[in-house]
């Protein structure tokens, strides 16, 4: 009953003319940036940021979160057209979408891909409007000791999924953590790491390293090759958008697999859609009745990373507004967004902010509908975009990533500042560094020293105040997690000198 | 020079060593624990230290598997991403001079002229129409105001 008076009063707000502009334009964005390769919807939402920061914060939720699962919907475009991932949830689509784009069959993997994209995103919603009000309510048992804890969770499974390099990624983090801690101490007023520069004191805005890391770093690493970007070839025919009854019968479990997967991964901090998408496509080809035709043109191989990457965005949104720990880059902004807002995303969110949360939901649903209106006819336009030529759009997203910062403070500092982390974030492309850790760290760090703090502070010093059960149960699973890697490398030597011994 | 020594891998565990060992020696300059609890120098010493270990962790690893470690870097890829990213510097601190619509422009000719190889006029032409739309957008529709220098 309280869901369903929730849900009503959501959807007068998402009814709302201002929320139905916001979500349109978020979802036209979210599509748009989905389909462009490069620029993502991390770097997007850094950039918009700003922007929206002089809206109502409904309106802008609504439109920051349009443009988040718009992208799920648009990156699936260029996978099995061009065999080019739009976003990176989306590279596993371009294993059987791309393959049946060769077969003739583009218009069927796009449609199913909206489909699928459509069911899972919704399931993702209603689970996120069940599971999210019960949580929040658990998690209300929750004080500084339960908080830092789960903070070290959260950036853990973060650092175990952003690489290869275990080393390089726990490093990034560290480097998030001493930029969270640059500027005045807030129990004893100490500056620290300002360089004697009075425009530090007041810390690093999370923006300007955002936009920075993101879209300066990702510009300058597309600027590399020495032939300028080619314009890339629209595939004719897309008539029969479509698929057939028989592919949506082919589908039915796709549906189910990458829906609960996708919501379940994206309730974890730190999995990420990328990982959902893998999964149920792993999953998908085990109970396949015809494994052998994935990785050739299977349909159920779009179907469920597709569903599941959307689905991710409902669940991400579980941990993100009921606790406060984002699960991705894109929400770890999405949780800035908040917090610059006044907003204080945890426990009580649900409860002190009504309006917000299910003025979210609600719009969710009618973004849903909207971009499945949006992506079955308008997939063929959609591909039009990537006529624009690398050289005019470059140019264009320095230019909105320096309009960004400079409308935050009007200062030219923080344009430096801006210059400085676009190199890190190139930097760290080159060096293979995953640039997800650093952001998390700093978007995490200053709570964290928080609560440690207030922790240690209860306790007069004593640690034993993090061996409470919930705290202990929450370092043992992060303990764990950083563990599986030494796990994995453990087996592969097994198996190798097996292999070598046979 | 070792084969390690041209590894990005090792330069950069080099170089964030040296920021662990600037972090930890300057958090020993503040309270590590106070009266009320943990002081400003308690974090940073802790992540400062695990900074470093890990750093030489990389580094060892990148001297001790000198074949693996990273790409090796091309000379003419890195001098056109920095080429960019030297004039985007450029363009930004010119803007408090020059305000950021003659700067951007004189940004997007750049790329478009240098980076891509296209011609003067297109460079201009695609500059000019870049500053007139966030003139348009940012400043007249939405009331965001953009960088002004001396005269714009």
């Amino acid at each position: 009953m309280e869901i369903l008076q929730g849900l009503l009063q959501g959807f007068q707000v998402a009814m709302s003319p201002t929320s139905l502009v916001m979500c349109c334009v978020g979802v036209v964005l979210g599509t748009i940036i989905g389909v462009l390769p490069g620029l993502g919807p991390s770097a997007t939402i850094a950039m918009l940021l700003p922007l929206t920061l002089k809206l109502d914060p409904t309106g802008g939720m609504i439109m920051l979160s349009g443009i988040y699962y718009g992208a799920k919907y648009g990156g699936s475009t260029t996978s099995i057209l061009l065999n080019v991932p739009g976003e990176n949830s989306s590279i596993v689509t371009c294993i059987d979408g791309y393959q049946m784009a060769r077969r003739g069959r583009a218009g069927a993997a796009l449609g199913m891909a909206a489909i699928a994209s459509f069911i899972a995103g919704t399931f993702g919603v209603v689970a996120l409007m069940l599971v999210a009000p019960p949580l929040a309510r658990v998690s209300l048992a929750f004080s500084a000791p339960e908080y830092f804890a789960l903070m070290v969770l959260g950036l853990t499974m973060v650092v175990l999924l952003a690489g290869e390099s275990l080393p390089k990624a726990l490093l990034a983090m560290l480097g998030g953590l001493w930029i969270a801690s640059i500027g005045t101490d807030l129990f004893t007023a100490t500056s620290r790491f300002t360089f004697g520069r009075v425009e530090l004191l007041g810390g690093i805005d999370f923006i300007i390293v955002a936009i920075g890391v993101f879209a300066i770093g990702e510009v300058l690493g597309s600027m590399e090759p020495a032939q300028p970007a080619a314009v890339l070839p629209v595939p004719r025919g897309l008539r029969n958008l479509m698929p057939t009854w028989d592919d949506m019968k082919r589908c039915r479990f796709a549906f189910a697999n990458g829906s609960v997967l996708g919501f379940l991964i994206g309730c974890l901090p730190g999995a990420g859609s990328t990982i959902a998408s893998f999964m149920s496509y792993g999953v998908e080809k085990a109970v396949s009745r015809h494994p052998e035709e994935f990785g050739k043109g299977a349909i159920e191989g779009v179907a469920a990373p597709e569903g599941a990457n959307n689905a991710e965005t409902g669940g991400a949104l579980v941990p993100l507004l009921t606790l406060g720990i984002p699960s991705s880059s894109t929400t770890a902004i999405l949780l800035a967004a908040l917090v610059l807002w006044g907003f204080k995303p945890g426990p009580l969110f649900i409860q002190d902010q009504p309006q917000l949360f299910w003025g979210l939901v609600a719009s969710m649903y009618i973004g849903n509908v909207l971009l499945l209106v949006l992506n079955l006819p308008m997939v063929a336009l959609f591909a039009q975009l990537l006529k624009l030529p690398a050289y005019a759009m470059f140019p264009l997203i320095l230019g909105v990533s320096v309009v960004g910062v400079y409308s935050n403070a009007s200062s030219q500092f923080d344009l430096w500042l801006l210059a400085a982390f676009g190199l890190v974030g190139y930097i760290m492309r080159k060096l293979e560094f995953p640039t997800a850790p650093l952001v998390l760290g700093l978007v995490l760090g200053d709570q964290m020293e928080k609560a440690l703090r207030q922790s240690l502070m209860m306790s007069q010093g004593h640690l034993s105040i993090l061996f409470r059960p919930i705290p202990s149960v929450l370092l043992v699973l992060a303990a764990l997690l950083l563990m599986v890697p030494l796990f994995k490398r453990f087996n592969a030597l097994r198996l190798r000198v097996l292999d070598e011994e046979a | 020079m070792p084969p390690f020594a041209r590894r990005g891998d090792f330069w950069s565990g080099v170089a964030l060593a040296a920021l662990g060992a600037y972090v930890v020696i300057q958090a020993h300059g503040w309270d590590y624990m106070g009266e009320d609890g943990p002081g400003p120098g308690f974090f940073p010493t802790w992540y400062g230290s695990a900074m470093i270990a890990l750093s030489l962790w990389l580094v060892a690893s990148t001297v001790m598997k000198p074949g693996a470690g990273g790409k090796r870097v091309s000379r003419g890829e890195l001098a056109r991403a920095l080429g960019t990213w030297l004039a985007f510097v450029i363009c930004i601190a010119l803007m408090p001079v020059a305000g950021f619509l003659v700067a951007f422009a004189l940004l997007a000719w750049f790329i478009v002229r240098f980076m891509a190889g296209k011609s003067h006029r297109l460079g201009f032409a695609l500059g000019i129409g870049g500053s007139v739309l966030f003139y348009l957008v940012f400043e007249l529709a939405l009331g965001v105001g953009l960088p002004h220098g001396l005269f714009f």
